[in-house]
């Protein structure tokens, strides 16, 4: 057993976990920052489209503010956030844009003159502007305000921030995986884990810890996500009986996953002028939402798109089934090969398509979870003294039942700067005392597991990845863009069987040193109870709001539904405990969100 | 017809130096548009699990997967197999270590680069969070983030020539990433500060110019073009 001992202990080297880990740093902690890859390949990497922060540099985006983009949030998460948190985030975006600015990342420069826009608008880019921040459109959002590097920012916002790391010497221990917490129900003292180089156990006691392990979206199999954001950090919240997952019923799927691979192609493609185009070449979207067309939020333009498809306008392929088209030939090649050059690549190597010349097949696919390890406004989580959750891993809660494409990436940043240095007052204020014996004990606990599957070798039982894929199907089948009481009950019955079934999963390999096989058996139960919270939260659920949307209570309901989702799980149980709290209001009472089926229906 | 491939992969775990390196062949029927992550994945779950690669965003995107495929460096997500015989071979990426199987240790590699060439905006600036944001022309912030778009795959490392015979040799990732900064008018480092650095035979002078760094780079960064950018401010930086 190797022991390692500091003051903050961050989970995760994406964007969030990096900048929390800087946060931390600057305020005197010695930190460590795990994760289950080297840094400059997490996720947030992947992040195309951009970054949004209200700096109103651009002739579309000429007066904004944090009130406008703090509306736009709320609206957007179909008024289930906590406006505090929302008022906080758009309050703070601008700085952490700046400041990634600061620290190096090439972000695209407002160029002063006329131009003409795709739908024929001309737009001046005034003299006095000229090289300052400049963005582009997203969807449900007033202003053009999403800040972007070309369709590559998150990569170069991981990158900045990387280095960055690496110029303060903050440690990262990659190719990690944190297993479990330390803790006695009402402090964390750090975690076990496990080495994916060798397969050894390692302690790791903090002071505080802080989770930024992204999302969860591989258990639903057909996902955007990256193949490692399997739930791992929340898994381990939810494991200690005391934290719990917020609304874990709000998943994104977002409009322009591509078929086959379920690639994400961005946003900025219709941000840009992009169009959706039907099997008859009809730009269905102006029909549904005159107003915002392909622009409105992604759980209405995804509805829209299943709902066209259902009504026979989708385009059937024999292999993956139907899909609809995303346009953006109309953009040119110039501007493909600039500000769309990822999307270019990503058409070419897993399409075989030019999208300069060819149409690009797309459908709704998962994408982002709203929900997470719920912690109060300073991201300490619910439950735990010491645990904290920042970026996509958290529900803090700025995205209620509907992220905004781009406010995520600018989660990650703010919230990173915000909750690091809140973990660093923490642990500046707070005298820890660590019990070694927990530690210990937690320790054992995993010896103990991982011995038992490693003795399950070669016996009959059930496969570990066929209970990966059963779960995968029972979700995407049943819990995702349009949903009912009789599927959300189908999967919970379900995947309750699967969750009894995984008791028996049995091991074809010996387990011995980082066998890929034993680390995807360590996951499945967690799996499968994210996958219970998701399945019962929803069918608790009986109204639509943003992302979840109950065909049998097509209707917000605000008299009995304004509240999130609280889900823990007791252990030796098979199902969560589900309780319920009240959203936070300060300023926009719940409203009309001007786009989505309730406007139209208004009119 | 669907083709049989007959897919042969290198086996080794260094935790058990007592079994000796070996080839393992694993039969797959190949699908339509089916790329070596596809192939991969598929033998793990069907055929092998205790198989040892790796793969994150299987999108080209973060570099994860480069091996060598039929001896060449590729991106194994975004790789073909209809580009390749039915027999064909996969190997682990020279030069770094080995974790496993064709998994490779890039992560401590591209650390210690960036340690040593100093892959970080170096300002005696401090920010004002108050202050708005410093101009540039959109012109200079595209030509960084060209040079920015490197995902540290390694397949420039590992196709190199000079290092496989020079361990210390920086690499044309290296070279990039001083060129990076160079280029960035937010980095007050001096071409003399750069000398410093690379201004040596482990550095840029090292570089015998057989560039399979340009042909084997999945990101089409031009190699060539900066390397030879970067020996000219160089060489200037030694003239004065």
């Amino acid at each position: 057993m190797k022991t390692h001992i500091c003051d903050l202990l961050v989970v995760g080297a994406g964007l969030a976990g990096e900048r929390a880990a800087v946060a931390a740093a600057e305020k005197g902690c010695d930190v460590i920052i795990l994760s289950l890859v080297p840094p400059k390949r997490s996720h947030s990497s992947a992040a195309q489209g951009g970054m949004q922060a209200s700096l109103g540099n651009c002739f579309k985006g000429y007066g904004d503010n944090t009130d406008v983009h703090f509306e736009d949030t709320v609206k957007g998460s179909d008024w289930g956030c906590d406006q505090d948190v929302a008022r906080l985030f758009a309050n703070t975006a601008p700085i952490a844009v700046r400041e990634m600015s600061h620290w190096g990342v090439p972000w695209n420069r407002v160029v002063a003159g006329k131009k003409v826009l795709q739908n024929g608008m001309e737009v001046e880019d005034l003299p006095e502007k000229d090289g300052l921040i400049t963005a582009r459109n997203f969807g449900g959002t007033a202003k053009w305000r999403t800040c972007y590097t070309s369709d590559g920012t998150g990569h170069a916002l991981l990158f900045t921030m990387d280095n960055v790391v690496i110029e303060r010497k903050i440690p990262v221990h990659d190719r990690m995986e944190a297993i479990s917490l330390i803790h006695d129900k009402e402090t964390c003292y750090g975690a076990i884990v496990r080495d994916l180089r060798d397969g050894s156990l390692h302690t790791y006691l903090s002071k505080a810890t802080l989770i930024a392990t992204g999302g969860y979206g591989q258990i639903y199999g057909k996902s955007t996500n990256a193949i490692i954001n399997e739930g791992t950090g929340t898994s381990i919240a939810l494991d200690t009986e005391v934290v719990p997952l917020g609304n874990m019923e709000a998943v994104q799927f977002h409009p322009t996953g591509i078929i086959g691979t379920n690639i994400l192609v961005t946003e900025g493609c219709r941000g840009d002028g992009g169009y959706l185009l039907d099997k008859d070449m009809n730009r269905f979207m102006v029909e549904y939402e005159p107003k915002k067309k392909e622009l409105a939020s992604r759980d209405v333009v995804s509805r829209r798109m299943q709902m066209h498809m259902k009504k026979g306008f989708g385009i059937k392929n024999p292999r993956f089934g139907e899909h609809l088209w995303l346009d953006i030939r109309h953009l040119g090649h110039k501007h493909i090969h600039t500000n769309l050059r990822e999307v270019f690549d990503i058409c070419q190597s897993f399409l075989n398509v030019d999208p300069v010349h060819e149409l690009i097949p797309v459908r709704p696919t998962q994408h982002y979870s709203m929900g997470g390890i719920r912690t109060n406004i300073d991201g300490h989580a619910y439950g735990l003294k010491g645990l904290f959750a920042a970026g996509e891993c958290a529900c803090w809660d700025m995205h209620g039942f509907n992220r905004l494409g781009g406010n995520s990436v600018a989660e990650t940043v703010v919230a990173g700067m915000i909750v690091g240095a809140k973990a660093g007052e923490y642990i500046q204020h707070h005298e820890v005392k660590i019990p070694t014996s927990i530690g210990k004990d937690a320790y054992n606990a995993q010896v103990d597991k991982i011995e038992s599957l490693k003795a399950t070798h070669g016996k009959k039982g059930e496969n570990v990845y066929k209970i990966r894929h059963e779960m995968e199907e029972i979700l995407h089948k049943n819990v995702f863009v349009f949903r009912n009481g009789d599927e959300l009950q189908t999967a919970v019955n379900e995947l309750t069987k699967l969750y009894d079934k995984v008791k028996n999963v049995t091991l074809q390999t010996n387990g011995k040193w980082a066998s890929p096989e034993l680390a995807t058996a360590m996951r499945l139960p967690g799996q499968l109870r994210q996958a219970l919270c998701i399945s019962h939260g929803a069918l608790n659920r009986t109204e639509s709001r943003g992302s979840h949307y109950r065909e049998d209570f097509p209707k917000r309901d605000d008299k009995n539904w304004l509240n999130r989702t609280l889900a823990y799980w007791p252990k030796g149980e098979n199902k969560p405990n589900l309780n319920y709290e009240n959203v936070v209001i300060t300023e926009l009472p719940p409203g009309d969100r001007g786009y989505g089926e309730a406007t139209q229906e208004k009119k | 017809m669907a083709r049989h491939l007959k897919i042969s992969v290198f086996r080794y775990n260094p935790n058990e130096p007592e079994i000796e390196p070996r080839t393992e062949v694993y039969e797959v029927e190949e699908i339509d548009g089916m790329t070596f992550y596809q192939a991969l994945t598929y033998i793990r779950e069907n055929l092998d699990p205790s198989l040892m690669f790796d793969f994150v965003c299987r999108a080209a995107i973060c570099g994860s997967c480069a091996m060598l495929i039929n001896g060449q460096p590729r991106l194994a997500c975004k790789t073909q197999t209809a580009a390749y015989p039915a027999e064909v071979n996969l190997l682990p990426l020279p030069f770094f270590k080995l974790v496993g199987d064709l998994s490779v240790d890039t992560g401590s590699w591209f650390r210690q680069m960036s340690e040593r060439v100093g892959g970080w905006v170096h300002t005696k600036k401090e920010f004002d969070p108050n202050a708005i944001e410093e101009k540039m022309s959109n012109e200079e912030a595209q030509e960084i983030y060209e040079l920015d778009r490197c995902v540290e795959c390694g397949c420039c490392i590992a196709g190199c020539a000079t290092i496989n015979l020079k361990p210390e040799f920086v690499g044309a990732a290296g070279i990039l990433r001083v060129a990076r900064f160079f280029i960035d008018p937010r980095d007050e480092r001096s071409a003399n500060d750069v000398f410093d650095v690379v201004g040596t035979e482990e550095g840029m002078f090292g570089c015998m110019g057989l560039l399979a760094c340009e042909d084997y780079c999945p990101k089409e960064i031009p190699l060539m073009n900066r390397l030879a950018y970067i020996r000219r401010e160089m060489a200037k930086a030694a003239f004065k």
